[in-house]
């Protein structure tokens, strides 16, 4: 990885750092490299949305295969799934993934210009609707359904903050009191400025191989991808999602059994062959801090209302029963969209390695990621030793 | 002399100030509801109709979730005052068209009068103007 900040170079350089460790990590040179998928930033001009030749150039170029993938904040799901799909339709032995973003400042917006068929352009110009608000309306749900407090979306950052604060790669490397975060501004209420996730620059990469190719080269201390899901809602989905100002209508065709993000993560567990039963430690998507509690639930790590009883007994933090977001979540890392989605399985990497130093989940022996991309896209990834 | 009031938005609400309504579409196949309206393909996976009647949607609701803006939103938000004054956002679900729908409360209400599942309806207000124009945008207005 390249560490996350607000560092203001080109995208290209943060993903070539990453690209060069992961593969001295892997023990894996360049050359051997024989496709590249890459995760775009549609932030960054052309270079963004080409980015599997973008890296592939920088690094030299070296005759390889590649993809470009676009899912939004799902992006590095979508690529981590375009390399590990050619390696096992046995087109390929060794893959790299590659994603990396330079973000502008304050709230994420629209990119420039008049595009009134856009729900991502409408929904600014019509109704003034952020991202934060979209947060804002999860989380007043989950104090009004499950009495989640002020005092739980505190804990949520000071917890993740606690574990950020020892990883080299986050961008914030601070730790919170409760009070520091509860007297924090309101943005969109109930979310304060330290509920909220900000936008970074940062980037990751991964290096993925056959279970052939890692025994011919006596690959050491590799994990297993277990599953990918990729996967879109059905319809009619009633969950509000950014971008959209509207849900789809039930009033015809009931809901699926298993809501979008839930579904998400079990078609996950389902390709893996387990449950969530099974998973030792999380990386979920915590634009906010209610949304960690929400992506707990939707990933079957504890029944629906008892994430904020989970919290409070410790048993989400490092040491506790189901750590999530030992890496410090995107609370301590910041949005860098087309990297965060990669970033979360080098943590679960490190973690089933026994490599995360003071952030280890003891014993850690299968984890699970959980991401989603706007307009319907899905992400978790499964790892084992 | 006045200046003429546009939907912000052809096609989504009535201009009728006194009962404005969002216009949706109710599928000619398979009777399922749309905001906004389809045009062309009904989303209901089993279902293959590219006909659909335009319906006004319920005028009322009840509030799903709310928050609000404390900070004025990025362009292409045009904000309504200056300086910027927070507003309060609502998603509100009809009970008909079971479906949610956002937008902002009236200025007249602030986060704090609000709760989930409290009755709302539709309005309309001036989003922005220009020389000639009032572009008009919808609202949910405390019922009652
Ligand atoms: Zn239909």
């Amino acid at each position: 990885m390249h560490p996350w900040g607000k560092w203001g170079k080109p995208f290209v350089e943060y993903g070539v750092k990453a690209a060069r460790e992961a593969l001295a990590d892997a023990g894996v040179e360049w050359r051997e490299v024989q496709f590249v998928a890459g995760a775009n930033t549609i932030r960054n001009g052309y270079p963004g949305h080409v980015s599997g030749a973008t890296f592939a150039q920088a690094l030299g170029w070296n005759g390889c295969q590649i993809s470009s993938n676009y899912a939004a904040c799902a992006s590095g799901s979508m690529a981590i799934a375009s390399a590990r799909n050619r390696i096992m339709a046995g087109l390929c032995d060794v893959a790299l993934v590659v994603g990396a973003d330079t973000t502008p400042k304050g709230f994420l917006a629209p990119t420039g210009g008049d595009r009134p068929d856009d729900p991502d352009w409408l929904r600014f110009r019509l109704q003034g609707v952020t991202n934060p608000a979209y947060f804002a309306f999860y989380a007043r749900r989950r104090m009004e359904l499950y009495g989640m407090t002020d005092a739980d979306l505190a804990q949520v950052k000071v917890k993740n903050a606690k574990a950020g604060a020892q990883n080299p790669y986050a961008r914030y490397r601070k730790e919170f009191t409760l009070e520091d975060v509860q007297q924090s501004p309101m943005v969109a209420d109930p979310l304060r400025l330290l509920h909220i996730c900000a936008t970074s620059d940062g980037g990751a990469a991964l290096v993925l191989c056959s279970r052939e190719y890692a025994e011919k080269k006596g690959l050491a201390n590799t994990v297993r991808i277990r599953a990918v899901s990729t996967a879109t809602p059905t319809y009619p989905s009633t969950h509000l999602e950014m971008p959209d100002l509207a849900t789809d209508s039930a009033a015809v065709v009931p809901p699926p059994e298993r809501p979008f993000r839930s579904a998400v993560v079990y078609a996950a567990y389902e390709e893996a062959g387990i449950g969530p039963e099974d998973v030792d430690v999380a990386e979920v998507y915590d634009l906010s801090s209610a949304m960690e509690l929400d992506w707990i639930e939707q990933a079957g790590l504890c029944g629906e209302g008892e994430a904020e009883h989970l919290l409070r007994n410790g048993d989400t933090a490092i040491g506790g029963r189901i750590p999530v977001n030992p890496s410090g979540g995107l609370g301590a890392f910041g949005e860098a969209v087309p990297a965060q989605a990669i970033a979360q399985v080098c943590e679960l990497t490190w973690q089933l390695r026994g490599q995360a130093g003071p952030r280890q989940v003891e014993g850690a022996k299968v984890g699970v990621t959980a991401n989603q991309g706007l307009f319907g896209h899905g992400s978790s990834v499964i790892v084992s030793v | 002399m006045s200046k003429t009031k546009v939907a912000a938005k052809d096609g989504w609400f009535t201009l009728d100030e006194a009962a404005p309504a969002l216009i949706g579409s109710r599928c000619n196949g398979c009777g399922t509801y749309a905001f906004p309206a389809e045009q062309v393909y009904c989303k209901n996976p089993a279902c293959d109709s590219e006909s659909f009647e335009q319906v006004e949607l319920s005028r009322s609701g009840r509030i799903w979730s709310y928050t609000n803006a404390c900070y004025q939103p990025p362009a292409p938000y045009i904000p309504t005052t200056d300086p910027f004054e927070p507003f309060a956002l609502a998603a509100v679900e009809l009970e008909a068209e079971k479906l949610i729908v956002i937008g902002q409360m009236t200025p007249d209400v602030s986060v704090e009068d609000l709760k989930i599942g409290m009755p709302v309806e539709l309005v309309l207000d001036v989003g922005w103007e220009d020389d000639e124009h009032q572009y008009m945008v919808w609202r949910w207005k405390r019922a009652g």
